[in-house]
């Protein structure tokens, strides 16, 4: 039975709340999707982002012209370099990743649990056993904090939030932070608990559409845009 | 000692049915479509391509040529599948996968990263904290029935996967400039899987945009020394979409 779907708020402002959590100083990776747009919230901030594709220092991306086929990230779209980009090897890419030099990862979901398990690279509606899995599970390894940035259901409505994953997992307990187009919510050894959320919304509303029982901060307040 | 080869059809001469054949690029870039496309030409049958993050996506109508003719039999990649669903229920290559006459293998990128890192340098496995937790504590195979277990071990009480050095029997390579010694350079992201494949493979074959003489790549700026290089051919720049799907 599929819970009623609440129109929440736009994937650019998810990605706005998600840069939120992103300070100076910090080396951060953004996955494809959602993640990627944070990458158009962080200007004026002092953060470096990594690209798996073997480049520190991202900048924005390229127009017209300006692309070049031979800088892109590691969503396949033509980059520009900064004054202290540099570019390296993939080897030294994922030395970087898993060897605990990433502050933050950024990833989409389709599925999460109440443990921080998550499932993003295989969908089994595609009929097939194997899927992409790229660098998600080398970043759940290694980045020191692992957010994930959805949508709360599928366009069906459907949970993404579970009780358990019925997809094949990406990686387990590694998630710390979920946020979505209607809340923000941290995951803590005791479970979910909910912090933010979409404004004109109840906890009611935000459990309708979750799964797994959550646990309201007692600081629950509006999305902090 | 000059590696310079005049064509693409004599340095892929020795490539026989049944070669495993490394291709680096990260989807669209740094991918070697022309030695790619020699190998249509030549028709070898049989062949393994182990890759890293969808090159083959990147030069869709070299896969699609190479999936037609029947010389496919193996692709070992971390992104081997179009992004879009309805793309790839249309595409030949993932066609062959659904009904079993191309197997596909995946391992997550940086586990492939090391396995030729690993190569290269003279190591047989290593243990890796990537796929802990996940179904890649398996050989993960479209053909589930290839699927085993992985060793594990526990060390200072996390758990680890226990992958091994692959070793292809040639490396194709795209590099921005070579010297006629081997010497390699890439540009920018187009480098990726490049160097570290070049290592790893018993023959290692360049396709470079450019070629010099030895000494104008000063020694402070090579990506890849010349010892892991075979053979040179110069090929023109790739004109080169820079997209996925």
């Amino acid at each position: 039975m599929s819970p009623q779907r609440i129109e929440g708020l736009p994937r650019e402002m998810i990605a706005l709340r998600v840069s939120r959590e992103i300070k100076d100083g910090m080396y951060v990776n953004l996955g494809i999707g959602i993640p990627t747009l944070t990458s158009n919230w962080i200007e004026g901030k002092d953060v470096c982002l990594q690209a798996e594709v073997g480049m520190l220092k991202t900048g924005a991306l390229a127009n017209g012209d300006e692309a070049d086929q031979d800088l892109i990230n590691a969503s396949c779209q033509a980059v520009t370099a900064l004054a202290g980009s540099s570019y390296f090897d993939i080897a030294e890419s994922f030395a970087m990743i898993r060897g605990g030099h990433i502050d933050i990862a950024v990833m989409g979901a389709l599925q999460i649990n109440a443990r921080g398990d998550y499932a993003g690279w295989s969908n089994p509606t595609r009929g097939l056993f194997v899927g992409n899995v790229g660098g998600s599970m080398d970043l759940c390894a290694g980045a020191k904090k692992l957010i994930i940035a959805m949508e709360h259901t599928t366009k069906d409505g459907e949970y993404k939030i579970v009780n358990e994953l019925s997809y094949p997992a990406t990686a387990e307990g590694k998630v710390s932070l979920l946020i979505t187009d209607l809340a923000v919510i941290e995951i803590t050894p005791k479970g979910m608990v909910l912090k933010e959320m979409m404004a004109g919304l109840t906890a009611k509303d935000i459990q309708s559409v979750t799964e797994p029982k959550l646990i309201i901060s007692p600081n629950l307040k509006e999305i902090e845009l | 000692m000059d590696k310079v080869l005049p064509s693409l059809e004599e340095a892929i001469a020795d490539v026989k049915d049944g070669a495993v054949i490394a291709i680096p690029g990260f989807f669209a870039c740094g991918v070697p479509r022309a030695l790619l496309q020699a190998l249509i030409r030549k028709g070898t049958k049989n062949l393994t391509l182990t890759c890293g993050c969808g090159p083959m996506l990147g030069a869709a109508q070299e896969l699609k040529a190479l999936t037609l003719a029947g010389q496919l039999k193996k692709v070992i990649d971390s992104y081997g599948l179009f992004r879009s669903a309805s793309k790839g229920m249309a595409d030949p290559f993932e066609q062959a996968i659904r009904a079993g006459k191309i197997e596909l293998e995946v391992y997550p990128m940086g586990t492939m990263a090391e396995k030729y890192r690993a190569a290269g340098a003279g190591i047989p496995a290593f243990y890796t904290p990537t796929g802990v937790g996940s179904v890649m504590e398996n050989i993960v195979n479209e053909i589930t029935a290839k699927r085993t277990p992985k060793e594990t071990k526990i060390i200072d009480g996390k758990k680890y996967v226990l992958e091994f050095a692959l070793k292809p029997d040639f490396a194709f390579i795209h590099a921005k400039k070579a010297d006629r010694e081997g010497n390699l350079r890439y540009a920018k992201t187009a480098r990726n899987f490049n160097h570290v494949i070049a290592t790893a493979a018993k023959v290692t074959i360049v396709e470079a945009e450019e070629i010099v003489e030895p000494g104008e790549i000063d020694g402070d700026d090579v990506h890849t020394p010349g010892v892991y290089v075979k053979r040179i051919v110069k090929v023109e720049r790739p004109k080169v979409a820079i997209t996925i799907d």
